[in-house]
C-alpha cells in the first residue's frame, strides 16, 4: 500500500517531484494528454493515483484535459493537469473559463522550445506571456516560476493553495530542464504541508444563495455540485447569483472585482529571491533554470571585484512591479537573461521607467544561456 | 459559435415573472386562473428567467420541459443533478434549470462533465446541448466520453444548423440544404448522429422528436437509470433559421411534419436511420446494451494497483 | 370519438376531468397546445398579452380529460392542468359526439 505522503530525502526530476507535490497537498484528480517533456507528470500520477483512491484519465487532447480538470474542481477535487507550449495553447480558453467562472485548478507548464512542433525535448522559457495574456479578455493570472526539482515540489504545493485562496486556475511555469532534471527533494511530513481548505458557504442552501457574492478580500466561498446550493455557474459575464448578465455594468463589477481579488492580494501572491542585492550596481533579474545559468555569471563578476546581485523571479506573475521600481533607482542597470527572444525584459524595462538600464541577453532556446553571454551583459552595464 | 448576439435582454432586476406569477399581468379575473399562479414545474426554473429566450415555436422549451419530467419521473434526489452544457441555443438550457447547472465553453460539455463526474461519482450527471455544440467542436469528446462510456446521459437536440449564430450550416446539415454558410445548398455529407453515438459505444441509443414529448419524458427517466452513456438525439424545429431558410413553414407546420412523416422503429440498427432535407423521420430506441462502465473499469484497476499486482 | 358500436366497458370506466390554468403573459404564441390538443378544448384567443401574443382559452371546461399533453407540449410553461375528479366515460362520449369534433 503506498502511502499518501513520501516523506523523506529523494533522488527525483523535476516533473515527479511536482507530481508528488499534488499528492501532497491533497490533488486527488489528475487529467491530461503526452506531451513532451511534461509526461513524467502524468505517468507518475497514473501511478500513485489510483494506490490512494484518486482519479487518473488520459484524456483525448488538451481542451478536454482542462474541461476535465474545471468540471471535477466542481466535483470538489483538487485536480491539475501538466502539458507543454502546444497543450497550453489549447487549454487557453478553457483557462479562460476557469478564470471566469473562479474554479480553482493548477496547469503545470514544461515549457519547450517553439513556436508550434518546435523542440519537443528541448528547453526554453518562452510561454511567459502567454500565460499572462494567452486566453482572450481582460483578467490577471497567478504564474509560478520553478528553478530546481526541490521548488517543483514546493511552488506546486504552493499552486494549489493559492488557486483555492484566489479561485483560480494557477500556472506552474517549469521549463524542460527544471522538469528533467534529477536532483535531492525533501519531502516533508503531511502536517508540514500548508494546505488551504476549500472556503465553503457558510449559510445553508436556500433560495436566496448567491454563489459569487464575494467576502472582503474579494473572493467568494465556493459550493460543490451535489451540496445543494444549485448554483449556475456560467462563462458568460455574470452577475451574483451566476445568471447571465449581458451588460456593460454587469462586465464593469465583475471584471473588476477579478481582477482586484489578485492586484489587491498582491503581497500574499508575490515572491522572489534576492541574493547579493544590496549595495549591487548591476542585477540580474531571472527566473526558472536561467537564473541558476546566471550564477556562474555573476559568481565570476563577484569575483573580478563586480557588484552584481540576482532577483530571482519565484512568482512571474503577478509581476513585483514595486521592487523593481525600488531597485530601478539604485542600480546602474537590470540584466535579463531568458530562454526567449524578450518576455519579461519589457516588464522589467516598464517598471524601471527609464531610471536605469535595461539589457536582455535572449536566447531562442534548445539549450540553457552560455553565462559567458550573461557576463559579458553584466559587465556591459556595469561600465 | 458565441453568445454575441444572444438574445437575452432580461434587465437584471426587473425580473417580469417570479415563481409567484400572481400580479404579474398574468391574472385576471378569469374562472381558469388561481390565486396563486405557479407552474407546476416553476421550482425546477430559476426565478426571474421565464420567460426564456428561446424563439416563438423553438423546441427547446419542450426538451426542458421533458428533461425536467424525465428527472422527476426517474426518481433522482435533486441535489444529486447536474447539468452541464455548451454554447448554442441549446447550451442555454442550463441557464434555466434550478440545479447545480453548468454553462462551459463551445465543445466542451462532455469533458467538463467527464470531470464533474469522476470526482463526485454520486452525481447524476447530464450533458444538454447541442448538434454542433456536440458533433462539430465537440465531436472529438463525444466519441470519446462514448467510447469510455462514461454513466452519464447526453442529450443532442438537432435542428440542423447553428442557430443562435443565425443558421449557419452544422455537420448534422442535409445535403442541398440552403442555411447562411451554404446558400446555393448544403454539399456535405451529413452525420447520422446516434449512428455515430452507438459507432462510438454509447449503450442506449435513442432518437425523438419534440412532438414525442411523452415517449421522450419516458427514455429521458429510462437513460438516466441506465448506466453508461446514454445518447438520446431530440429533432427540433428552428422556424427563425433552417425552417425559415428551407422553407419548412412556421413552428406548427414543422411540428406536422413531425407527426406525419416520422416513422417509429424500435431496435433498429442505426446506420439505417439518415435524415435528408425534410425526408421521413426514423425515431425509436435504438440500442439499449449493458457494457462495464468507465467507472467499474477503473476501480477494477485501482484493485490491481492497491494490491501491488501488474 | 365516434365508434361504430359502442364499448362494452363504456359505463363503467371513468374518465379523468381537467382544469387548465394558462399564464398568459409566458405565451408566445405557438399554438402548439390548441393544435394538438386530442379533444380540441383550446383555441386561440383574440386578447394581447403583454408582449403581443395571443393567448390560449379553454373553450369548455368539460371536454377536458387531463391528458396533459398541452402542458407537456408548451415550450413557455405557460400552461398546466389539474386533475379535478372523474366522470363516466359514457358522458364524456356524449360531449363530443356534440360538439362534433373527431
Amino acid at each position: 500500500m503506498s502511502p499518501d505522503i513520501l516523506t523523506g530525502e529523494h533522488f527525483i526530476n523535476g516533473n515527479t517531484a511536482s507530481a508528488e507535490g499534488a499528492i501532497a497537498v491533497g490533488c486527488r484528480f489528475f487529467a491530461g494528454y503526452p506531451i513532451t517533456p511534461s509526461t513524467e507528470v502524468a505517468e507518475r500520477m497514473s501511478r500513485r493515483l489510483p494506490q490512494l483512491g484518486g482519479t487518473f484519465i488520459q484524456m483525448e487532447d488538451e481542451l478536454a484535459s482542462m474541461s476535465a480538470i474545471l468540471g471535477a474542481s466542481w466535483g470538489g477535487a483538487k485536480s491539475m493537469t501538466a502539458t507543454s507550449g502546444p497543450g497550453y495553447s489549447l487549454m487557453m480558453e478553457n483557462i479562460g473559463l476557469g478564470i471566469m467562472t473562479e474554479t480553482p485548478t493548477v496547469v503545470v507548464n514544461v515549457m519547450r522550445g517553439g513556436p508550434s512542433t518546435g523542440l519537443p525535448t528541448l528547453v526554453a522559457q518562452a510561454d511567459v506571456m502567454q500565460a499572462r495574456w494567452g486566453s482572450h479578455g481582460a483578467y490577471e493570472v497567478i504564474a509560478l516560476a520553478p528553478a530546481s526539482p526541490q521548488e517543483m515540489f514546493d511552488m506546486t504545493v504552493r499552486a494549489f493553495n493559492l488557486s483555492e485562496q484566489f479561485r483560480l486556475p494557477v500556472s506552474v511555469l517549469s521549463d524542460e530542464v527544471v522538469g528533467h532534471m534529477t536532483e535531492k527533494v525533501v519531502i516533508p511530513t503531511q502536517d508540514k504541508v500548508p494546505i488551504y481548505a476549500r472556503r465553503k458557504p457558510k449559510e445553508p442552501p436556500s433560495d436566496s444563495y448567491r454563489p459569487y457574492q464575494a467576502d472582503a478580500d474579494g473572493v467568494p466561498p465556493m459550493a460543490n455540485a451535489g451540496s445543494g446550493y444549485h448554483m449556475h455557474v456560467t462563462g458568460l459575464t455574470h452577475d451574483e447569483r451566476g445568471y447571465p448578465v449581458i451588460t456593460a455594468a454587469a462586465q464593469k463589477k465583475l471584471i473588476q472585482r477579478l481582477c482586484d481579488k489578485i492586484r489587491k492580494n498582491r503581497d500574499k501572491i508575490i515572491q522572489y529571491t534576492e541574493v547579493d542585492t544590496e549595495k549591487a550596481d548591476v542585477i540580474v533579474v531571472s527566473y526558472g533554470i536561467s537564473a541558476r545559468t546566471s550564477w556562474k555569471a555573476i559568481r565570476t563578476c563577484q569575483k573580478h571585484g563586480m557588484k552584481v546581485g540576482q532577483l530571482k523571479l519565484d512568482t512571474i506573475w503577478p509581476f513585483p512591479e514595486e521592487r523593481i521600481r525600488e531597485l530601478a533607482g539604485m542600480v546602474r542597470g537590470f540584466v535579463v537573461p531568458e530562454l526567449n527572444m524578450g518576455q519579461i525584459v519589457y516588464e522589467v524595462e516598464r517598471c524601471a521607467a527609464g531610471k536605469c538600464k535595461t539589457v536582455l541577453v535572449p536566447h531562442p532556446g534548445g539549450e540553457i544561456h552560455d553565462p559567458l553571454d550573461i557576463y559579458k551583459a553584466i559587465k556591459e552595464v556595469a561600465k | 459559435m458565441s453568445d454575441r448576439c444572444a438574445k437575452d435582454e432580461h434587465p437584471d432586476d426587473a425580473s417580469t415573472v417570479h415563481r409567484d406569477t400572481s400580479g404579474v399581468g398574468g391574472v385576471h379575473d378569469h374562472d381558469h386562473r388561481k390565486e396563486e399562479h405557479t407552474h407546476p414545474m416553476d421550482f425546477l426554473l430559476r426565478p426571474g428567467r421565464i420567460p426564456h429566450i428561446w424563439c416563438t415555436g423553438c423546441g427547446l422549451g419542450v426538451v426542458l420541459t421533458a428533461f425536467l419530467n424525465g428527472v422527476k419521473k426517474a426518481n433522482i434526489p435533486y441535489d444529486d443533478v447536474s447539468v452541464v452544457s455548451g454554447i448554442g441555443c441549446t447550451g442555454r438550457i442550463a441557464g434555466y434549470i434550478q440545479l447545480d447547472s453548468f454553462h462551459t465553453t463551445h465543445g466542451r460539455a462532455l469533458p467538463f462533465a467527464t470531470g464533474l463526474k469522476l470526482a463526485n461519482p454520486k452525481l447524476k450527471v447530464s450533458v444538454i446541448s447541442g448538434d454542433g455544440d456536440l458533433f462539430a467542436i465537440g465531436g472529438n469528446h463525444l466519441i470519446h466520453a462514448a467510447r469510455r462510456n462514461i454513466d452519464m446521459l447526453v442529450l443532442c437536440v438537432n435542428n440542423f444548423n447553428y442557430g443562435m449564430t443565425g443558421g449557419q450550416a452544422a455537420p448534422t446539415t442535409p445535403v442541398s440544404a440552403k442555411t447562411q454558410t451554404s446558400p446555393y445548398g448544403c454539399w456535405e455529407h451529413p452525420f447520422n448522429l446516434p449512428y455515430v453515438a452507438a459507432a462510438s459505444g454509447a449503450v442506449y441509443v435513442a432518437r425523438w422528436t419534440v412532438l414525442h414529448a411523452k415517449r421522450l419524458v419516458e427514455s429521458i427517466a429510462e437513460a438516466l437509470n441506465h448506466r453508461g452513456l446514454s445518447f438520446i438525439e431530440v429533432i427540433s424545429q428552428c422556424p427563425t433559421n433552417y425552417d425559415r431558410s428551407n422553407k419548412g413553414g412556421e413552428a406548427l407546420d414543422l411540428m406536422h411534419f413531425f407527426e406525419n412523416k416520422t416513422v417509429v422503429r424500435n431496435g433498429i440498427d442505426p446506420k439505417d436511420a439518415d435524415i435528408g432535407l425534410y425526408t421521413p423521420i426514423t425515431c425509436g430506441k435504438f440500442v439499449d446494451i449493458q457494457k462495464e462502465t468507465y467507472d467499474c473499469g477503473y476501480d477494477r484497476m485501482c484493485t490491481l494497483a492497491k494490491g501491488g499486482k501488474k | 370519438m365516434k365508434y361504430w358500436r359502442k364499448p362494452l366497458d363504456t359505463d363503467t370506466i371513468e374518465v379523468p376531468k381537467g382544469k387548465v390554468y394558462i399564464l398568459e403573459n409566458r405565451c408566445k404564441g405557438c399554438k402548439f397546445c390548441v393544435e394538438f390538443c386530442p379533444r380540441k378544448c383550446l383555441e386561440v384567443s383574440t386578447k394581447f398579452n403583454e408582449k403581443g401574443y395571443h393567448p390560449p382559452v379553454l373553450k369548455n371546461e368539460a371536454d377536458c380529460i387531463a391528458c396533459g399533453f398541452c402542458e407537456l407540449i408548451c415550450p413557455d410553461f405557460a400552461i398546466y392542468l389539474e386533475e379535478k375528479g372523474t366522470r363516466p366515460a359514457g358522458e364524456v362520449k356524449k360531449k363530443s359526439e356534440e360538439v362534433g369534433a373527431q
